[in-house]
């Protein structure tokens, strides 16, 4: 059966009610975080009202049936990335993922593979999101690593004219997103892990803006670590994901229950990954409805995801190229973008353009999207942001273009 | 409609032709502020003489509620004393926070009481109290180095 948003949108709860007296509900901010179909919020119920125990103790058939319902969210996880399971961590969120990679690197022993000194290197990009900046940030400060980084062209793509200089012998970690959350480009990711592989440091590749939208496949990605959020997946708050194939080289970030292997009053072991990296009871509930999470995309196929937010993407530039002085952030062409589309609309600041488009139902983002030095880098202090997801169609990008020409008479 | 409770005509005069915007080149303290949730910044330069407000001049990026705002309070505030102008600043912030269930008192607020509106909008009250928090911070700095002189 051909994809068909409008029979997608019925498996969204949200979509039933209106906004502002009465309007219908045009979402364009699933960037930020998507909608939820009714299969998760009942996989997240259920799990509270029929299976509700801690996971991996107590010696009863509740524990057994939650143990088995998040370690087969597990399982969901791995198969939707291409992985193994054990390769599999669940945090509460990408931002936890990325700063639990950065202080576990902070905690290597000296001397051993991810231990930092002031003779190494960490590259960025000038396209993070905050969360996959200033953990690095952070970690050069209290390491003495340099952090350098990619710079941003004026038509919103990776500069990689001086990849060699960038990335250099000394680069340990390689942390870059692999869609700007602001811009929609997709960044060209083999040339940046052929070079990094080559100078023996690790990628750590954000996906919180690509997983949920286009097939993915670690073992293709070539990288050695991928985060992403469940919550801009169809998934749950209070569920992230960090999958990498070299966490047994790595120690652990947060230290407690469940992920010790032994321990006595001076000292401790670790457990195997993942379990070293989840200590404490797990956001159980949660990790069960991203599981939901991932069989509905699964079910739908990630391809025709893909393939129908490349068609509606193309349909908003097209039309957004059509509103007078409104001026696209980012590339135009379709190559190698995805579904975020940043403008500005002449002298009308976006935080105005973003309230009126609101009275009309339309729902997007607005400021600088949790990328200050990107917006800062192209001259604008904040963006106005439409993200599209599956339950888009073009009936959507009609009414935020019907709006932003109300927003332009508006403030006129 | 609702959405023109938030921008009154007042409000779209000042965004548009803003008072006192343009920073003067002396003064007794300068502030700079911003709202991290959008980028929008001002920087606020005060100059106070025996107890009273003698100029605010400004400068800044954001939207019309931010930039309204404060060309409001720079307007509003000059020429009073510290007392009088904490007074206003009290009765705008408890305003701000009215959810929409005051008007505000125009004999002590003037043209921000078209700011009313704003209190209905959780979002955007930040933006209407980013000149004023400035001006308040400002003001603190200035009583504090020179006692207001």
């Amino acid at each position: 059966m051909a994809f068909n948003a409008a029979n997608v949108r019925k498996d969204f709860p949200i979509f039933e009610r209106t906004v502002r007296d009465g309007k219908k509900l045009v979402y364009l901010d699933s960037g930020a975080t998507s909608q939820k179909p009714l299969s998760v919020i009942n996989a997240e119920g259920d799990f509270y009202k029929f299976h509700n125990a801690a996971v991996h103790r107590g010696a009863h058939q509740l524990a057994e049936e939650a143990t088995d319902a998040y370690e087969g969210a597990r399982l969901k996880v791995a198969a939707f990335l291409g992985a193994r399971e054990d390769q599999i961590v669940f945090t509460k969120g990408a931002t936890e993922s990325l700063n639990l990679i950065a202080y576990a690197m902070g905690n290597a022993e000296p001397g051993s593979r991810f231990a930092l000194t002031s003779q190494d290197a960490i590259v960025v990009t000038e396209m993070e999101h905050h969360a996959n900046l200033i953990p690095w940030q952070q970690l050069a400060a209290r390491t003495g690593a340099e952090l350098s980084w990619f710079e941003v062209t004026p038509d919103g793509r990776l500069d990689l004219s001086n990849i060699d200089s960038v990335i250099t012998a000394n680069t340990k970690v390689v942390a870059l997103t692999h869609q700007s959350n602001v811009l929609g480009t997709i960044i060209p990711l083999n040339e940046i892990v052929a070079r990094a592989h080559a100078v023996g440091a690790v990628v750590v590749l954000d996906a919180c803006q690509s997983a949920p939208h286009m097939p993915i496949d670690v073992k293709e990605l070539d990288v050695d670590f991928l985060v992403f959020s469940g919550h801009k997946a169809l998934g749950p708050t209070g569920v992230g994901v960090l999958w990498s194939s070299v966490l047994d080289d790595l120690p652990p970030f947060l230290y407690g229950g469940s992920m010790i292997e032994t321990v006595t009053m001076t000292a401790a072991t670790w457990a195997p990954a993942p379990r070293k990296f989840e200590a404490g009871v797990p956001n159980m509930a949660q990790a069960v409805g991203l599981g939901a999470a991932l069989d509905y995309l699964t079910g739908l196929g990630m391809s025709n995801v893909h393939n129908h937010e490349v068609a509606l993407t193309q349909y908003l530039i097209e039309k957004l190229l059509h509103v007078p002085d409104l001026k696209i952030v980012g590339p135009t062409d379709l190559d190698s973008r995805g579904g975020t589309v940043s403008f500005t609309v002449g002298d009308i600041h976006p935080h105005d353009v973003g309230q009126y488009v609101d009275s009309q139902g339309v729902a997007v983002r607005t400021g600088h999207h949790c990328a200050w030095p990107l917006t800062r880098k192209l001259g604008v202090p904040a963006t106005t942001r439409a993200s599209l997801y599956l339950y888009n169609d073009e009936s959507d990008c009609d009414a935020l273009f019907d709006a932003i020409l109300g927003a332009q008479k508006y403030f006129a | 409609m609702e959405l023109d409770s938030l921008y009154q005509e007042v409000i779209l005069d000042h965004y548009k032709h803003p008072l006192n915007k343009g920073l003067s080149a002396t003064y007794g303290a300068q502030v700079h502020h911003v709202n991290p949730s959008c980028g929008d910044e001002v920087t606020l330069n005060l100059t106070a003489e025996d107890g009273f407000i003698k100029s605010i001049t400004w400068d800044g990026v954001g939207c019309s509620i931010s930039q309204a705002s404060v060309s409001i309070a720079s307007d509003l505030l000059v020429n009073k004393s510290f007392s009088e102008a904490d007074a206003i600043l009290d009765e705008f912030t408890e305003l701000m926070h009215s959810k929409g269930t005051k008007q505000g008192n125009p004999d002590v607020l003037e043209d921000a009481v078209s700011l009313a509106g704003v209190s209905k909008f959780p979002a955007r009250i930040k933006c209407a109290l980013l000149g004023w928090m400035a001006f308040k911070d400002a003001a603190v700095r200035i009583k504090t180095t020179t006692g207001g002189e």
